[in-house]
């Protein structure tokens, strides 16, 4: 009898699969029930986002960024917005600074919530998810009073916002922040203590410090691993450097950083408490003013058209770091415009995470860096109606090519 | 511990349900068909959620206060608005508007405004009720 030869399988999973929200290929080699390695493909909804932009003006581009990413919606716009500002030198009045910071965090705490729903939902958990989108259902009609949409807020202004938070408003604010507090105690007990929440995510999905920091996880991924990083601490843009806070990681709560799945659920909880504690310091030590800088737009317009330069805006998404790159040359239109949003960091984590783990353990795994597929793809190369990978050397030799071009 | 969700899911049978049944308990067969009842006021619908103030729904437009400077069409991300040449009016298709409500900011007459209407489905994109002049 011939001895047995020990085997591994593929098993391609996507780029359209029930178990994912968005397309994504998965290619995992399998032993059995373990996964040996995974790779990853992306690249199947590519919009062309970015140059629809610089067929736009900058005010017009606003409203495409926001729909780069449906729950992102205020972070995008706003990156774009910070960058046009530090090209055309513009002041954002202190009272602005408040309210973006209050809006900003306001979509954290929309954008938590839902994915402790969705994490839920993946490991069949489904009474939790009706428990987490209830909570957020005030949260969102907290938004479209402040707003006047539930999720394409439509608030972002180049020098500002386009409406202010009154101290009329103020009571139905506290009411909402109330009652999240008050429900946040429940979440907290269902997420931490549940044994089922426990058994599937405790030592499940490891990413180490030293992985985080190799392959540059962002926002709550990376922060779930112990690295101390969070662009609102390092960076301090809008108001945040007038506001008390700390890097979320997950051994304020436990002691310990062991960067599992069950890490991950404790930052983003904990990050809706430091969110909540944070709009309520922007209410109590709200300045006033001005909510823009220019509220004549035709004026702003005006003045957009003249300048030149390039600039880069960064923010914290509620998953991680947000980076737009935009170039004006004096024109109607943007020149170029370049999103790298943070899911595109948090890809490369997945493979580790997934190394060692069980089938049924990837749609928790890929769920709980919160990735968002559509912010990602960015390119995608056709020729002759096939489109094609390219390689490093080829991809190097573009991107060279594009520097000169934008520098030309 | 386990089963910490019991309490709660329990606690809901007893309760109202969250969700409102808009625009009807059950849905009817053709949706179409109820609303024109309703219109005609034979069958009765459910109300939907109260919008706040200054909720960005349908565009109001004032055609006697407009003066043809043609911002709004500059501004529109989703270039929705068309210039009247004869009339030097514009005509808004809600068809392709996004609601984003910057032609409302930048307009120097103030002759548009947001309403609090929603119900804008419609099966034909150039339908009488999805252009606003």
């Amino acid at each position: 009898m011939s001895p047995v030869t020990k085997t591994t399988f593929q098993l391609p999973i996507g780029p359209i699969h029930p178990a994912l929200k968005e397309p994504v290929a998965f290619q995992f080699e399998i032993d059995g029930e373990r996964i040996v390695d995974v790779s990853v493909a992306l690249g199947h909804v590519h919009r062309a986002i970015e140059w629809a932009g610089t067929k736009r003006n900058p005010i017009q581009v606003l409203y495409l960024a926001e729909r780069i990413c449906g729950i992102c919606s205020y972070c995008h716009p706003m990156a774009f917005s910070l960058a046009v500002e530090r090209i055309a030198d513009i002041e954002v009045p202190e009272h602005a600074q408040y309210l973006r910071v209050i809006h900003g965090e306001l979509e954290r705490i929309c954008s938590h919530i839902l994915w402790a729903g969705v994490a839920a939902h993946e490991i069949g958990f489904d009474s939790v998810l009706f428990l987490t989108w209830e909570i957020r259902e005030k949260v969102l009609d907290l938004t479209e009073y402040l707003c006047g949409n539930r999720i394409t807020k439509g608030i972002t202004m180049i020098g500002g916002v386009r409406r202010d938070i009154t101290p009329e408003m103020y009571p139905k604010i506290h009411e909402t922040l109330q009652y999240l507090k008050d429900r946040f105690e429940k979440l907290r007990h269902v997420f931490l203590d549940d044994k089922t929440f426990i058994m599937r995510s405790k030592g499940c999905g490891i990413l180490t410090k030293e992985e985080a920091l190799k392959l540059a996880a962002v926002g709550p991924t990376a922060r779930a691993s112990g690295v101390k990083k969070d662009v609102r601490l390092d960076q301090s843009y809008f108001a945040y450097g007038d506001l008390d806070f700390d890097y979320v990681t997950p051994d304020v709560l436990t002691g310990e950083v062991n960067g599992d799945v069950y890490d991950r659920i404790i930052v983003r909880l904990l990050e809706i408490k430091q969110s909540i504690s944070l709009i309520e310091q922007c209410l109590e030590h709200m300045p006033s003013g001005a909510i823009v800088s220019e509220p004549k737009i035709a004026k702003l317009l005006a003045k957009l058209k003249t300048v030149n330069g390039e600039g880069i805006g960064r923010m914290e998404a509620p998953r991680g770091e947000v980076f737009h790159y935009v170039k004006m040359n004096a024109n109607e239109h943007i020149y170029s415009w370049k999103v790298r949003a943070p899911t595109y960091s948090n890809i490369m984590p997945w493979i580790p995470m997934l190394k060692g783990q069980q089938i049924a353990d990837i749609p928790i795994v890929a769920a709980s860096t919160d990735p968002c597929m559509s912010c990602t793809n960015r390119v995608t190369v056709i020729e002759n109606k096939n489109s094609f990978a390219l390689d490093k050397e080829e991809l190097h030799q573009q991107s060279i090519q594009k520097s000169r071009r934008l520098n030309a | 511990m386990r089963f910490s969700m019991l309490p709660q899911v329990l606690g809901r049978m007893f309760k109202k349900p969250v969700t409102n049944k808009f625009p009807a308990k059950y849905t009817p067969s053709s949706t179409t068909k109820f609303m024109e009842n309703v219109s005609n006021g034979t069958a009765k619908m459910n109300p939907p959620i109260v919008t706040p103030d200054h909720f960005r729904g349908k565009i109001c437009y004032d055609k006697e206060k407009c003066i043809g400077c043609k911002l709004c069409i500059k501004v529109c991300p989703t270039e929705a608005i068309e210039f009247k040449e004869d009339e030097k009016k514009i005509r808004i298709f809600l068809a392709r508007c996004c609601f984003c409500s910057q032609c409302n900011d930048i307009c120097p007459v103030s002759c548009l405004s947001m309403s609090n209407e929603f119900l804008l489905a419609d099966t034909d994109k150039y339908s009488k009720d999805l252009i606003v002049e």
